[in-house]
């Protein structure tokens, strides 16, 4: 195989900066709503991995690493599971060779 | 009386032309920006095409800050274990006016927001505009997340980016549909200039632009490989629906091009200093909302005014322009008293008579052809077969002959002469 490795998502998280605002989650998520849905391609669609399906079928979320792409909410099947806003001025991804 | 004669939400290229062109004016302007810096939310694949600023600032090339002037482009045909690449080079792109050039958002937007900044506009860092305010159906100003953020203005341009909640909010946008996006992820991977320079084939400040197809397994979508100076930006862009309902995830399509023995070569090694995403409003003409509203502009991807015709993957340009044209718009509404959507319908004209409206009319059946099942799925494949047949030497068989290859090639990977003829005739009519 390569002798280069790909590299963890750990690693390739660890490459961003983010400017975490503690204070408030700018993405919520009606987890009632997850249990019913059968597609859940936030899952898989999340560039940062952001979305955990739960064993109870509900869906575990952290908003910390977030590119703020708005994947999440566009593929979202079901009316309102996911909201989504911008984080506070000043917060959230710092791109700087992008 | 209005804080300020107009705001513009989003310091990106298309926020910054509008405010550079009203400042220029002479007339006030508050460009709100909602990260500590222009660009630190901005990410794109990886080249600007600068000649829309010929008009803007003169002699851009002298002092845009550029990684490299691409002065070779390539499109590259993948399958598993094959690949076609057209690859084209001139030096004349790599002399003033230039083509394109790759260049780092955050470097690029901040630079462009000066030039707004140095002509008179107001630049405010780190406050998310929250909403619009309205006078009944007029906008009249936006909300921040700042302290008694409210501010008031004659004209709000919203260049808020591909989510644009503010179009949203003010109904502009009828149907949000994901279909009409992609999302784009990318690795900028630190290498030596020297091993950029012999990988490439390129000397200085001249740099490569590759865009592929092929590399995206079942999901809809394309690959790219850009130079900047001393890294390379490796991505692909990928259809949301097709990616939310299959099972691979971002990253490990982007790990499965570059293991690819046609790119693997090109990238491999080197460290990855910044992985980013961003969605990309994919759908051209057909998915763009209303531009005017009463005290109300959208411009940039804000107004999905991002070109992903294939051959020609462009947005910084488009967003420039047609935020120009907003801040030129409104300049001359607010001078004659009437911001209306009726005084702001010049915003509409100007884009009609420049490339931003002309090239996405031209080209918006361009994403759905390149989206489409003949171009991801099969055309790749095919194209190969077809170059594997004719430049394999089969002795003691004789050559079979360009038609024979064609007409085996169509066949092996189920392409109808019927749809085929559809599709090169529909791809004529939009390129031709």
């Amino acid at each position: 195989m390569s002798e280069y490795p790909e590299l963890s998502f750990e690693t390739r998280m660890e490459s961003v900066e983010f400017r975490i605002d503690a204070d408030r989650a700018h993405i919520t998520v009606d987890d009632t709503k997850c249990r019913d849905c059968s597609v859940r391609g936030c899952i898989v669609a999340c560039p940062a991995d952001l979305f955990v399906p739960m064993a109870d079928g509900g869906i575990l979320f952290n908003y910390e690493n977030c590119f703020e792409c708005g994947t999440c909410y566009l593929v979202c099947n079901e009316e309102g599971a996911i909201t989504w806003s911008y984080p506070e001025g000043g917060h959230g991804v710092v791109f700087h060779r992008s | 009386m209005v804080d300020f004669d107009a705001i513009v939400v989003g310091a990106g290229p298309a926020g910054s032309a509008a405010a550079l062109e009203l400042a220029r004016a002479g007339r006030s302007v508050c460009l709100i920006e909602r990260g500590p810096f222009p660009g630190s939310k901005n990410m794109y694949g990886g080249v600007v095409y600068g000649r829309i600023l010929d008009t803007l600032i003169p002699k851009w090339w002298e002092e845009m800050p550029v990684q490299r002037w691409v002065t070779r482009r390539a499109t590259m045909l993948l399958t598993g274990d094959q690949a076609l690449t057209v690859d084209y080079r001139s030096e004349r792109w790599g002399a003033p006016p230039y083509n394109g050039a790759t260049a780092y958002r955050p470097d690029f937007d901040s630079w462009l927001a000066d030039k707004a900044v140095d002509a008179g506009a107001v630049l405010v860092c780190s406050t998310t505009v929250t909403g619009l305010l309205r006078d009944g159906e007029r906008v009249v100003g936006v909300a921040t997340d700042r302290p008694d953020g409210d501010l008031t203005a004659d004209v709000v341009i919203a260049c808020d980016g591909v989510n644009s909640f503010l179009a949203k909010e003010a109904g502009l946008y009828t149907d949000v549909s994901a279909e009409n996006y992609t999302v784009g992820v990318k690795e900028t991977i630190a290498l030596p200039r020297e091993v950029i320079d012999e990988r490439f084939g390129v000397r200085g400040d001249h740099g490569v632009d590759y865009e592929i197809m092929g590399c995206t397994g079942d999901v809809p979508g394309g690959g790219f490989i850009y130079t900047n100076a001393d890294t390379l930006a490796v991505g692909l862009v990928l259809s949301l629906p097709a990616l939310a309902a299959g099972g691979r995830r971002p990253e490990e399509l982007l790990a499965d091009m570059k293991a690819h023995p046609a790119i693997a070569p090109m990238v491999e090694g080197g460290e990855v200093k910044e992985y980013s995403a961003h969605v990309i409003p994919e759908a051209g003409f057909d998915m763009m909302p209303e531009l005017i509203a009463d005290g109300l502009l959208v411009a940039g991807d804000a107004a999905a005014m991002c070109l992903a015709a294939g051959i020609w993957l462009e947005g910084v340009n488009f967003a420039i322009g047609s935020g120009a044209a907003a801040g030129r718009a409104s300049a001359r509404a607010i001078q004659r008293g009437d911001t209306s959507s009726a005084g702001l319908a010049g915003y509409r004209s100007r884009l009609e008579s420049s490339f931003v409206l002309a090239d996405h009319r031209k080209l918006r059946l361009a994403p759905h052809l390149v989206m489409g099942d003949l171009a991801q799925q099969k055309l790749p494949a095919l194209v190969c077969g077809v170059a594997e047949g004719m430049f394999r030497v089969d002795n003691p068989d004789p050559k079979p002959g360009l038609r024979r290859i064609v007409r085996r090639e169509m066949k092996a990977n189920g392409v109808k002469w019927r749809d085929a003829v559809r599709d090169g005739w529909r791809a004529m009519r939009t390129f031709g």
